[in-house]
């Protein structure tokens, strides 16, 4: 792959435009703290506080330094990898989040491990023999499951897969994990519920690229050829698709994100999740915002990557 | 996310000119039979409940079908099918005006800005694609646990959350139709911003508005469903759909009705408002989430 002068530019401008959108992101997650009405001080030590207490949890919480040395520190902190101390137990934020984070990561790599492969053969397939039954069904199934909750498609495999046939367990805990087996058992139910909502969404954006390539006039071309449905799909219109369909996949890893919250939570999985719901629900901002700008910015690495790839991926930047 | 994306939509009405049958096919008749059924229920459904929303009327809980109980009752032992018509309208209610909110404020800034242009357009775009790089759930996460959780904070956060999107939409479908000669006339005629908007951009582009309109209603009642599933949407004492999910999940290792009809009732919205769409004469916009 020749990578010229002007590839290394787009990709340049690229991480520069996605860095510039992290900093503003960061602003704005920051800016939720002054939504919150009256004061954190007061509201951490409740009615009964005397005023020197208040003033001196604000200055042990640095309230009373102007709000851009605020955000500056916060940043700056969560650079250095110590986001601050949690507002309900202070422990600090890494600590608390550090091994359940790991557990989600895991959680959303095997699905995006099972999920990425099936749902680019199925996109590419339907594509390919497009108006045939076989992309009718999956057309239908795939804009089911797209539009119907995440919670909704886990309670079904739920009911289905533990309820019914009693194959799996509906919780899942990491503890009593000591083979094989018990691994799959685990993960199963989780994976398979998060799974089905990716590769449908996937699927959908998969296939749209795929024939959006196939109406082109060079695929017109190959068909005027001779060339068969299968060759004209992946010589012909496959690799001038590959950048849309990275954003396919990068956005639909995205809504995975969101997923993993709402999965990890029916089957009690020991993620990040239920300390997000918890946080939220206690209004430990912290904690909140650590989380949101890990989510954030594995959001804008995923579009990125995917922009790039794109960028890469074009036969016409790469045969100059 | 590319501009290709944005941009797409504006080609789809176009291309499906041509072949447009006016006939009403069987899955956007059943489409808009759940969508007109549900709006319905959202009006007047309250006033059909048989029993009271917040009153326990059966001493067994998680109870079946029954003719007393016909959708069976809850973990509490209150009965379902009020429970399920008074959620609905929390259901379709919020998720209506957050849209409304979301696709006039979107719209309404995405054509200024094609017709604008410069550095006021700029400015919009940045800022929108700023918001739009927070993924939902997050965002809604973060303002609800700054501000806590209430009917007017979730309309306002999920309404702040899908407008980038509709004014990308509306954004990319205008730059299409303010380059056209009709509207160089209208300027050169001297027409001021809002008559180039209102009278010349906004009749060439509501159709495929009209469809995102809806895609984004659905988008938003999964988010307020998914919400108030985590706990975090609709509080009680009130109840959407989500919450009557979240509430009675302890009943689904019996595989009870209490947790079933709910989500089947924000599927079969969901999917109505989704085959409609298929069937607008505009066809359907693109399909990422948000």
């Amino acid at each position: 792959m020749m990578l010229n002068l002007q590839i290394a530019r787009m990709i340049a401008v690229r991480v520069a435009s996605a860095l510039a959108t992290m900093l503003l992101v960061s602003i704005v997650v920051f800016a939720a703290n002054f939504l919150m009405g009256g004061d954190v001080a007061e509201a951490i030590l409740g009615q009964s506080a005397t005023p020197e207490a208040v003033a001196g949890l604000r200055r042990a919480m640095n309230l009373d330094q102007p709000a851009y040395q605020r955000y500056l520190s916060w940043l700056f902190g969560l650079l250095a990898g110590d986001p601050g101390n949690s507002l309900i137990n202070n422990m600090p934020v890494l600590d608390l989040i550090g091994p359940r984070l790991s557990n989600s990561l895991l959680l959303a790599g095997l699905t995006a491990l099972v999920s990425v492969p099936v749902a680019l053969v199925l996109g590419i397939a339907a594509a390919t023999w497009r108006g045939s039954a076989f992309d009718r069904t999956i057309s239908l199934v795939s804009i089911g499951i797209v539009s119907v909750p995440e919670f909704l498609v886990a309670t079904l495999a739920v009911l289905v897969f533990a309820v019914m046939l009693h194959w799996l367990p509906a919780l899942s805990s990491t503890r009593d994990i000591d083979s094989l087996s018990a691994l799959l058992r685990v993960f199963a139910m989780p994976v398979l519920s998060l799974s089905c909502v990716i590769i449908a969404q996937m699927i959908r954006m998969t296939r749209a690229a795929v024939v959006d390539a196939l109406a082109s006039s060079y695929v017109e071309t190959a068909r005027l050829k001779g060339a068969g449905p299968v060759r004209i799909v992946l010589r012909h219109a496959l690799p001038n698709a590959i950048g849309p369909i990275a954003s396919a996949v990068a956005l639909s890893l995205s809504v995975l994100m969101g997923g993993v919250i709402v999965v990890e939570i029916i089957f009690n999985y020991p993620g990040v999740a239920k300390l997000m719901v918890d946080a939220v629900a206690t209004r430990d901002m912290p904690l909140v915002q650590t989380v949101a700008m890990i989510f954030c910015s594995s959001y804008l690495v995923l579009v990125t990557t995917a922009d790039i790839i794109a960028i890469l991926a074009n036969p016409r930047l790469r045969h100059r | 996310m590319t501009d290709a994306q944005s941009i797409a939509p504006a080609e789809a009405p176009a291309a499906k000119r041509q072949r447009r049958p006016r006939r009403i096919n069987l899955s956007g008749a059943i489409g808009l039979v759940t969508v007109s059924f549900w709006l319905v229920v959202a009006a007047i459904g309250p006033a059909l409940a048989p029993h009271d929303v917040g009153a326990v009327v059966d001493l067994d809980v998680f109870s079946p079908a029954s003719a007393a109980f016909p959708l069976g009752t809850d973990y509490l032992g209150r009965d379902i099918l009020s429970r399920m018509l008074t959620a609905a309208r929390y259901t379709v209610f919020i998720a209506l005006v957050a849209t409304l909110l979301a696709a006039s404020v979107g719209v309404l800034f995405g054509l200024a800005a094609a017709t604008v242009g410069g550095w006021i357009d700029m400015l919009l775009v940045r800022l929108f694609d700023t918001l739009i790089a927070i993924p939902s759930l997050m965002f809604s996460l973060v303002v609800i646990a700054s501000l806590g959780s209430s009917i007017p904070v979730l309309i306002g956060t999920i309404a702040l959350i899908y407008t980038p999107g509709a004014f990308r939409i509306a954004r990319a479908l205008a730059l299409n139709v303010a380059a056209m000669d009709f509207v160089q006339v209208a300027r050169t005629r001297g027409e001021g911003i809002g008559y180039i908007v209102r009278c010349e951009i906004l009749p060439n582009v509501i159709g495929p508005l009209l469809a995102d309109f809806g895609l984004r209603f659905v988008f938003v009642v999964l988010l307020l469903s998914g919400l108030s599933f985590l706990g975090l949407g609709v509080q009680p004492p009130y109840a959407d759909l989500g919450s009557l999910v979240r509430e009675n999940i302890a009943g689904l290792g019996y595989g009870a009705p209490a947790v079933l009809f709910p989500a089947i009732a924000i599927a079969t919205l969901t999917i109505g408002v989704n085959l409609v769409i298929d069937n607008l004469p505009g066809g359907r916009p693109g399909a990422g989430r948000r």
